[in-house]
């Protein structure tokens, strides 16, 4: 049994420029008999185990897929085909700084943010030195975000979402943003998270990264799992990949 | 079925700091950097009173100025009125503005448009406090009716909730919504009684026909328990409550069927 059982997945988008936006160009479509998308699936019948405790990395190409997955595991997107199964709380990093409101500010973010990760305020307020801490950001709190570096954003971004311990920890090419003393210390966070049994997802571009900090890959290419398991097999599979 | 409604019950109960918290945002940004803040919430209502007060009394001579407490008349109406219109123009995109935060995180999709309802309620409070003012200036007779005013209020947020929550979900696929919803709520402003009574104007028809729009009876119900200090007849009760849990199993569904489209169309 693992923490996440992804089944079978599809996933199907329409394409953007068939939308139609109003009435009268839905009704236009509809007499015209043009009413058909073009079709396109960013994923196609993926299937992945992740074991509790693991460190999963996935790799894979621009627009292979992957953010499209981490969105269906955290429950953004319904899956149009399969299913996804998943035990226990997830903390979602998909995108830092989604749910901020750049105008209010840090202090006040650091409240909505933690509650639209379903956290209370008592408990906010008990992590909130902890938040200030590592994010470093103690003379900016009452700033408001637009006027925040994106560094400091993504800094912010990442004390919040970590500051509970997780069950999963879904991270999306968030390591990229920050300074390397920054990359460090969320290295350094995550080990601490995986050591007390949280569940990590990774997606990374620095393969060198994945290769240190993961015991698991699962690579993906135009929305198909070409290998996934060892560390060291699939890296190397991948690295020798042509475009 | 049960185990369903409990697993949203128990969605919902996590997620309630994130709708006071959704609401504190929204108010504190509509009055952030202005001088009277919060002020406003209860001037507005005052200074609208008193423009429709003098068109309606001195420039255009209506059937106004028959009407006993006719500076409490008009508020009332225009209260809830403006309530409704609030509610539902502002929870109608709320589903738009959530974009960025849908597209990202998990969150039960409902906050939103609830969120904007109760937001107006909040608003709507504030606008009591001048309503209060207003009745005591003019000396309505205090009754213990009033304590019910509550009623009409609450029904009538039910009501609305409902009407967001089908406006929220159909505009995310026609963007359209949004401008005809405009100029429907404008042409319902002046067909839901706010500054005449509608059986002075001696129009048999235009009685039974005011009689189809719900605000109609929600205003009605609220000066009928305010104003005039009378119980509410049972058939008013039923209407009320029947309207509400109309709109609400009608929004609920259109919205649950639809929920999931959302983040491929926003």
């Amino acid at each position: 049994m693992g923490i996440i059982e992804v089944n079978g997945v599809s996933m199907r988008f329409n394409m953007a420029k068939e939308r139609s936006e109003s009435l009268k160009e839905y009704f236009v479509a509809l007499t015209k008999g043009k009413l058909q998308f073009e079709e396109f699936y960013a994923l196609k019948n993926v299937s992945l185990n992740v074991e509790k405790g693991d460190f999963y990395g996935l790799i894979g190409l621009n627009g292979s897929g992957k953010s499209t997955l981490l969105k269906i595991i955290s429950g953004v997107y319904k899956p149009t085909l399969g299913s996804v199964k998943s035990t226990g709380t997830i903390a979602p990093l998909i995108e830092l700084g989604a749910g901020f409101d750049m105008d209010l500010t840090a202090r006040e973010n650091i409240y909505l943010n933690g509650t639209v990760l379903g956290l209370t305020p008592k408990f906010i307020t008990s992590k909130f030195q902890d938040i200030v801490d590592f994010s470093e950001l103690k003379e900016f709190l009452d700033v408001p975000l637009k006027n925040y570096s994106s560094g400091m954003v993504a800094r912010l971004a990442f004390a919040i979402a970590t500051m509970t311990q997780p069950d999963i920890l879904i991270a999306d090419e968030i390591l990229s943003v920050g300074d390397f003393l920054f990359q460090q210390k969320c290295e350094e966070r995550m080990d601490n998270l995986l050591k007390a049994g949280t569940t990590v997802i990774l997606v990374s571009h620095s393969i060198e990264q994945i290769e240190r900090m993961c015991n698991k890959v699962a690579w993906i290419k135009k929305g198909e799992v070409v290998m996934d398991g060892d560390v060291k097999t699939v890296c190397d599979a991948y690295k020798n990949t042509q475009r | 079925m049960v185990t369903r409604i409990k697993a949203t019950l128990n969605d919902f109960w996590r997620y309630r700091y994130l709708l006071v918290n959704l609401i504190s945002r929204d108010f504190k940004l509509k009055y952030r950097r202005s001088v009277l803040g919060v002020l406003w919430s209860v001037l507005n209502p005052l200074l609208m009173m008193c423009v429709m007060y003098l068109v309606f009394s001195q420039l255009l001579d209506t059937r106004g100025t028959g009407i006993e407490h006719f500076p409490v008349y008009l508020m009332s109406g225009q209260l809830l009125f403006t309530f409704f219109s609030d509610a539902t123009t502002s929870s109608m995109s709320s589903m738009l503005g959530a974009a960025s935060l849908i597209k990202k995180v998990y969150i039960p999709k409902y906050i939103f448009p609830l969120e904007k309802v109760c937001f107006a309620l909040v608003n709507t409070c504030f606008s009591f406090i001048a309503l209060i003012l207003v009745m005591v200036i003019t000396g309505v007779t205090p009754s213990f009716t009033m304590l019910l005013f509550f009623f009409p209020l609450l029904t009538l947020f039910v009501f609305s909730l409902g009407i967001g929550l089908f406006l929220s979900s159909m505009t995310v696929f026609f963007r359209d919504i949004m401008h005809m919803w405009t100029v429907f709520t404008t042409a319902l402003l002046y067909f839901s009684a706010i500054f005449y009574d509608p059986t002075t104007l001696g129009n048999a028809w235009f009685i039974i026909m005011i009689k189809f729009n719900p605000l109609y009876w929600y205003i009605t119900a609220f000066r009928q328990l305010v104003l005039y200090g009378e119980m509410l007849t049972l058939e008013m009760v039923l209407m009320c409550i029947g309207m509400a849990v109309v709109s609400l199993v009608i929004g609920l569904f259109v919205f649950r069927k639809k929920q999931d489209k959302f983040v491929l169309y926003i």
